[in-house]
């Protein structure tokens, strides 16, 4: 079955978005999306220093996308102009390694895959690394669920129970990281952070706990993932922004659908 | 020993002092009420005593397994994050859903479980904090300004509800206010806050100190008068309203 390169995509679609449903709610409830912006950005310069030292991508992409937000998270503890900090650092990593690429010798890449993702290319072993780190990010997230939604509501409400909100921000942060470097190979670099806010977006007006907002989000992307799919091969398009265009779709209709309750009830 | 007890705390940020030398101890069942202006250090302290804040000098020290329920002075839940009261009361630990109905009625919001918590108006979702804070069955209650947004009676039936919490669990409460006439008679100790320690005591004791006239004033002869000067419009309807001055404090 893995043999047909149109599972193995399916399969790498899935667990990605699976991942990046779960932690998109943090995401959102978080108000990060620049923050995963700034570290998928920083995925491009990984890309680049991996193909110049020869390791895998997914090593070069995690190492960068760690360090990045190790940083980030070290400057918003500091109070500075997090906002511009993020600008300066998400497009400045992006652009170093848009240069970096194209200056590594004897190397004829292309570029677009890291972009946009390549999810038809996806080996076994891409496979198992995807699958492996999803399954990783969802333990985490399992296992810190309370504390991480009590620091979410309120740092204060957090160190009232004997919770640090700082250590359970580092854990968040170290995660999108690993989704990052997880989910380049499918949706490429620059539609990560879509991945992670479409469907936890399109969820939100339909559930009534964050539970069920986040099992609703993870199912929103899996399905993104698998029509997305779909459409690329039926129309002959690229997968990664098929599947972003689906998600993207399914949440306008979420937002008719919301807008028209209001309507009714008004 | 105190449950809590911070000894000569320093905190400041942004080269600015906000507390200095400030020493507080809080003992089992009292009533602890923290006074001052705007801009005094008190929600400061209160951060500092349940750890969010980590002082420059001095420190704070805990008796060991102290369980503290938390108002804060206001909660902000980003909209994006749907939850109801019932989910939030379960953070961060599962509780017994009878002791959870229980807390409500005890806070005054029976019944709201099921509602969003963005759907509850102002005093309901402060006294929803309240309930979440009382069910753990905290040792220390500690309170910041919890009775901001509610009207004057909405204000004094939340601080019975709180001295009926402390009579149930006998746990200690220590709370930040400025609606001075309240806090006066319902507290045991008020401390008196402006940056460091101005003046401390039992209310009639921190109401006639100079320190505590010089801060709020001494037109009106102190909260306390200002209270019996509020109650007395209440009785005088009949009268030209223009007319009050005679009302004095004085009086």
């Amino acid at each position: 079955m893995l043999d047909d390169f149109l599972v193995r995509a399916a399969l790498a679609g899935v667990g990605t978005a699976i991942a990046a449903g779960l932690l998109g709610c943090f995401v959102v409830w978080r108000r990060m999306a620049y923050f995963g912006d700034a570290t998928a950005h920083a995925a491009v310069l990984g890309v680049a220093l991996a193909l110049l030292f020869g390791t895998s991508i997914t090593l070069g992409v995690g190492a960068v996308a760690l360090l990045m937000a190790v940083l980030i998270h070290g400057l918003s503890g500091q109070g500075a102009a997090v906002d511009t900090m993020l600008g300066v650092l998400a497009h400045g990593a992006l652009a170093l390694g848009l240069v970096a690429v194209t200056l590594i010798p004897g190397q004829r890449i292309d570029l677009d895959a890291y972009l946009f993702g390549d999810v038809l290319s996806v080996t076994r072993t891409d496979l198992a690394v995807i699958w492996g780190g999803g399954a990783v990010v969802v333990a985490t997230l399992w296992w810190h669920w309370s504390a991480m939604l009590t620091a979410t509501l309120s740092s204060d409400l957090a160190y009232a129970a004997g919770i640090n909100p700082r250590r359970e921000q580092l854990v968040l942060t170290l995660l999108l990281a690993a989704v990052v470097a997880v989910a380049i190979k499918v949706v490429g670099a620059l539609l990560i952070t879509a991945l992670l806010i479409i469907p936890a977006a399109a969820a939100r007006n339909y559930a009534s706990t964050p539970e069920r907002m986040a099992l609703l989000s993870m199912a929103i992307g899996a399905l993104s993932a698998i029509a997305g799919l779909r459409l690329a091969v039926i129309f002959d398009t690229t997968v990664g922004p098929a599947i972003i265009c689906v998600a993207a779709s399914i949440f306008a209709v979420s937002a008719m659908g919301t807008a028209l309750r209001r309507l009714r009830s008004a | 020993m105190s449950l809590i007890e911070a000894q000569n705390v320093d905190f400041g940020h942004g080269g600015q002092r906000v507390l200095q030398g400030v020493s507080l101890a809080l003992n089992a069942g009292e009533i602890v009420t923290i006074v001052g202006p705007n801009g005094s250090g008190k929600s400061t302290l209160l951060r500092v005593m349940i750890g969010a804040l980590k002082p420059q000098k001095g420190k704070v020290t805990r008796q060991d397994g102290l369980r503290i329920g938390y108002v804060p002075q206001k909660l902000h839940i980003d909209p994006t994050l749907p939850i109801t009261v019932d989910r939030f009361l379960n953070l961060p630990q599962r509780v017994d859903p009878t002791a959870a109905k229980q807390a409500l009625a005890t806070a005054g919001v029976a019944g709201v479980g099921n509602r969003q918590m963005s759907q509850l108006s102002g005093g309901q979702f402060q006294r929803v904090l309240l309930a979440r804070a009382i069910l753990p069955k905290p040792h220390v209650l500690m309170l910041d300004e919890a009775t901001q947004g509610l009207d004057q009676p909405g204000s004094a039936a939340f601080y019975r509800q709180i001295d009926a919490v402390r009579r149930d669990l006998g746990c200690a409460v220590l709370m930040v206010s400025h609606e001075l006439h309240v806090v006066m008679s319902a507290s045991d100790r008020v401390i008196c806050l402006n940056g460091h320690i101005c003046c401390e005591g039992t209310p009639e004791v921190v109401s006639a100190a100079p320190a505590y006239r010089e801060l709020f004033g001494t037109g009106t002869g102190g909260a306390l008068a200002l209270y019996r000067h509020d109650h007395d419009h209440g009785h005088d309807h009949d009268h030209d309203h223009d007319g009050h001055h005679h009302h004095k404090a004085a009086e």
